[in-house]
């Protein structure tokens, strides 16, 4: 306590907005592909389970995957989606990554 | 042929299969430990100590499976990017085997807990079954595999329940087919018991 403290070291970069540190933190994204396998209600349930969203977002996107070919299902750091991709490949659901366009 | 329900009291997931039902549900899964343990890249026998299976796991897979089914089952997380999906399968496939091959084999425990003896021989058989919540996530995990694996085999397409249901009944796509419907059933059936009440 006391004593005069430091210069922080870490210097707040001013130019950049928050939604620029939000997009350069946040560059992936995890795609799930139709396949002629998988049953509906199966991915709804996998989205609704491993991603927590509701019923009716996991049913948007399966729809997304089953009439567009693809869906983003997830956005995050390469980190996080590999840990995405991985669980969509345990879950059998066909999975890739990318960096967000 | 019936499915899974949920259990009114316990909610647990609960099938009654015949002999004939169950013991083909334990030939698939079989079948499924079989095709995971194969074509494996590192040593089969568990790693003893840390250092070994760290070892193990830096030796692991690196380029998509030969086989057709297990491209399916772990396929190429990056489309562009070679050197970033080679690393990707050697961090992930050996865990992804092993978990898959356990999801069947808990199919295959849970059947023979059950009653299913070794060897079917007995005439009206009845194998009830009652699974955990968790346990019956499972068993969805692992009939979808199964699933994977014979769509893959047979070569089904968006669309084409016609042509197999063109097929005469003795072709054996055609059977295999209907067991492809079967597995499919049984695992809408466990999807629907899991989100009841």
């Amino acid at each position: 306590m006391g004593g005069v403290s430091a210069a922080s070291p870490v210097e707040v970069e001013p130019t950049q907005t928050p939604d620029e540190i939000t997009f350069l933190a946040k560059p992936w994204v995890t795609l799930v592909w139709d396949d002629p396998v998988n049953l509906m209600s199966y991915v709804s349930y996998v989205f609704q389970k491993y991603f927590g969203y509701d019923k009716a977002k996991a049913e948007k996107l399966m729809l997304e995957v089953h009439t567009e070919g693809r869906s983003v299902v997830s956005t995050g750091t390469r980190e996080e989606m590999e840990r995405d991709v991985q669980a969509m490949h345990e879950y059998g659901l066909w999975a890739t990554m990318e960096k967000a366009s | 042929m019936s499915g899974f329900e949920r259990h009114r009291r316990t909610g647990h997931v609960i099938a009654t299969f015949s002999g004939f039902e169950a013991d083909l549900l334990r030939s698939l899964a079989s079948q499924m430990v079989e095709l995971l343990r194969n074509e494996r890249a590192e040593p089969a026998a568990p790693a003893a100590d840390p250092f070994e299976a760290m070892m193990a796991e830096f030796s692991g897979a690196t380029t998509i499976p030969e086989d057709p089914v297990l491209a399916r089952l772990f396929p190429t997380a990056y489309p562009e990017d070679e050197e970033a999906a080679s690393d990707f399968r050697r961090f992930t496939e050996g865990g992804l085997r092993d978990g898959k091959a356990a999801a069947s084999g808990s199919i295959i425990d849970v059947l023979e807990e059950a009653g299913l003896p070794p060897e079917l021989t007995e005439d009206g058989l009845v194998i009830d079954v009652e699974l955990t919540h968790a346990e019956a996530e499972t068993w969805m995990r692992a009939f979808t595999d199964i699933r994977l694996a014979l769509a893959t085999r047979l070569g089904v397409e968006a669309g084409d329940e016609h042509y197999w249901h063109s097929l005469p009944d003795d072709d054996p796509r055609a059977q295999a087919h209907d067991i492809y419907e079967w597995v499919g059933y049984l695992q809408e059936t466990v999807v629907e018991a899991l989100t009841a009440g």
